[in-house]
């Protein structure tokens, strides 16, 4: 189980950070988004994985799941929920102000034939 | 009186919610008024809380009754207090100029404003780390929206940038969260400096990664080398009053590697003992260098301005690397320098840009402004403080700095970047002063003059160089007593923990 969530948890992030390094507005927003989903099963994680454990304090339970981790966890998905909203928001006004949808506003000289385009 | 160390987070939320009802909603005088009343009250609550830390009492505030380390517990000691102190005396100033006219250039000005707020004056109180991060993200939340208020295409490009980088950000930090529970078992500062000296050593390794991710992250907030691209356009393209509440941003990232790496990763934290140091060291002088060059450079006011918030980051971060009590106190005094001349300047590069038409702030020949002597003078003012120069708080601060550095290993670093930094910003500054107040193409033609609040709030803020000068002996006094506090705490950490009658 370990070795399959660790796995889960890499490829999410690796998936993450190539997609965040891109340079348009929307697989960027999509790598961030894959970023907070690693980052909520990483959080998850770190009170240790184990199943059919007590989450609530009973006399015939040793072993007890670490609640901890998942309060944080929700707070994290929301607040992830929230910024990822409005990064797509800002990702639309961006697109409408600048003409195009790079992260910096204006696509690379190298590529010449698509700024002629965006701007017509 | 027990509660009164939430207050500084409860009155802006309140405020910030009865702002977005009916009867304050729709009128913007009614929202004025309550902006500035909640402002004054966290001011008043701030200047009590101070007062009362001041004894070395250290308050702690436990959330619902939870008992920490398994609740969440707020800490006003010498350091929190001082910190809100700040924040509320800069936040006034920018919501006072804010009331001159700029808050009607977007929508809910006002009530963005009350929850930044909030989220400042959260994260300097929480003790519990996890909690730093929630309101990290409640004042990131709202600086983003208010970093594109009034709109225009410069905001939106800069937001993005600002908006992307802070997210990598929080899942860097939520990284090193997990990893630090992970190892640690908890995310109350106090009990995290408890157990940070009895780790196995294949566990110190993990634990040394996810409290050097946090270096990363806090060093993002700070603009720290490598981390500081997003800052000057950020600062140079938000308005006025945003970028003069700004100032603190940066601020909160120092007072976080500064609890975090002197509390929990400090000198009594066995294997993992200053593991941030040998990283801010080099760091901090190569910031120093790059904000001077950064400040020879710049083409306008408000660019200058914000490279100028790069070099009062490396002095700050120099003297974090020192990490003795000395120079955490003289840190202190410098950044309660910088953060107030710092916003007052943003204020000043606003209502020249105002009055040059449309050479706007940029270093070029231009019509004469309507105001010069007025604003000559707060120009003058400011550029001496934050160059540093004598009678401003900016030669007290540095001085004390340098005081504080070790003749033997560091002052051969520290001396020659901070003071070169300091002539740079001499030059850069003689510069900018020259071609916006003498080189004048022609007389003012329509003349708008600007509204008297704009003025008094930023005479409010420089009038605080001079105090900080007048003054110097009790403030210094304090910010030494504060740095003992901070430096004393890893090895006292039981009134973090136990609670008192006080709760």
């Amino acid at each position: 189980m370990e070795m399959v969530y660790a796995l889960c948890v890499g490829i999410l992030t690796t998936c993450g950070i190539f997609l965040t390094l891109r340079g348009r507005t929307f697989p960027v927003v999509i790598g961030l988004t894959l970023l907070s989903y690693a980052v909520n099963l990483f959080l998850f994680a770190s009170g240790r994985l184990s199943t059919e454990d007590a989450a609530v304090l009973q006399d015939s339970a040793t072993q007890y799941a670490d609640p901890l981790p998942q309060a944080l966890v929700l707070t994290a998905i929301v607040i992830g929920f929230a910024m990822t909203a409005f990064t797509v928001i800002l990702a639309m006004r961006a697109r409408a102000d600048m003409g195009n949808d790079h992260v910096d506003g204006r696509l690379p000289v190298s590529n010449e034939e698509s700024p002629q385009k965006e701007k017509n | 009186m027990e509660h009164l160390a939430i207050l500084p987070i409860i009155i802006p939320l309140l405020s910030g919610i009865l702002m977005l009802l009916p009867p304050v909603c729709r009128d913007n005088w009614r929202q004025r008024i309550l902006s500035l009343a909640a402002l004054g009250a966290v001011l008043l609550v701030s200047i009590r809380l101070l007062a009362l830390s001041a004894s070395g009492e250290i308050q702690l505030y436990v959330l619902g009754d939870w008992q920490p380390p398994f609740g969440i517990v707020l800490v006003a000691d010498r350091l929190s207090t001082l910190m809100l102190l700040l924040t509320a005396v800069l936040g006034f100033g920018a919501m006072l100029y804010a009331c001159g006219g700029d808050d009607k250039r977007g929508m809910y000005f006002h009530p963005l404003f009350m929850f930044q707020m909030m989220g400042i004056n959260g994260a300097f109180l929480t003790g519990d780390i996890f909690n730093l991060f929630v309101f990290f993200e409640v004042l990131l939340i709202s600086s983003y929206a208010l970093l594109i208020h009034a709109g225009g295409k410069q905001k939106t490009r800069a937001s993005v940038h600002y908006v992307i980088l802070n997210l990598a950000g929080s899942s860097i930090f939520l990284f090193a969260l997990g990893i630090l529970y992970g190892t640690l078992g908890t995310l109350n500062i106090a009990d995290m400096a408890q157990k940070v000296p009895h780790l196995e050593p294949s566990e110190q390794l993990i634990a040394k990664t996810g409290a050097l991710m946090l270096l990363v992250v806090f060093g993002l907030k700070s603009a720290m080398l490598p981390l500081q691209f997003w800052l000057p356009r950020t600062y140079a393209s938000a308005s006025a009053p945003v970028a003069a509440l700004f100032a603190i941003l940066t601020k909160v990232g120092i007072y976080s590697i500064l609890r975090v790496f002197t509390v929990v990763f400090g000198e009594d934290a066995g294997g993992l003992a200053q593991i941030a140091q040998p990283w801010l060291w080099p760091l901090s002088i190569l910031t120093l260098i790059i904000g001077s060059l950064g400040i020879l450079a710049a083409t306008s006011l408000r660019q200058l301005i914000a490279q100028l918030v790069i070099l009062s980051i490396g002095t700050l971060l120099a003297a974090v690397a020192m990490s003795r009590v000395e120079a955490t106190g003289a840190l202190l005094y410098y950044l309660i320098h910088s953060t107030l001349v710092c916003g007052a300047l943003f204020l000043i590069a606003d209502l020249i840009f105002h009055q040059r038409g449309k050479a706007e702030d940029r270093f070029v020949t231009a019509r004469q402004m309507c105001q010069p002597v007025p604003l000559g003078i707060a120009f003058f003012i400011g550029a001496l403080a934050i160059a540093g120069l004598p009678p401003f708080s900016g030669f007290v601060g540095k001085a004390l700095i340098l005081k504080a550095a070790d003749m033997n290993a560091e002052a051969v670093w520290i001396y020659p970047a901070v003071l070169i930094g300091g002539l740079a910003a001499l030059i850069a500054l003689s510069r900018a002063g020259t071609s916006l107040f003498w080189n004048i193409s022609r007389e003012p033609d329509a003349c708008e003059r600007t509204p008297k609040i704009k003025l008094v709030a930023v005479y409010l803020l420089l009038a605080t160089s001079p105090l900080l000068v007048i003054f110097g002996g009790p403030v210094s006094d304090f910010t030494e007593q504060a740095a003992i506090q901070l430096h004393g705490m890893s090895s006292d950490l039981e009134p973090l923990l136990r609670p008192g009658g006080k709760s």
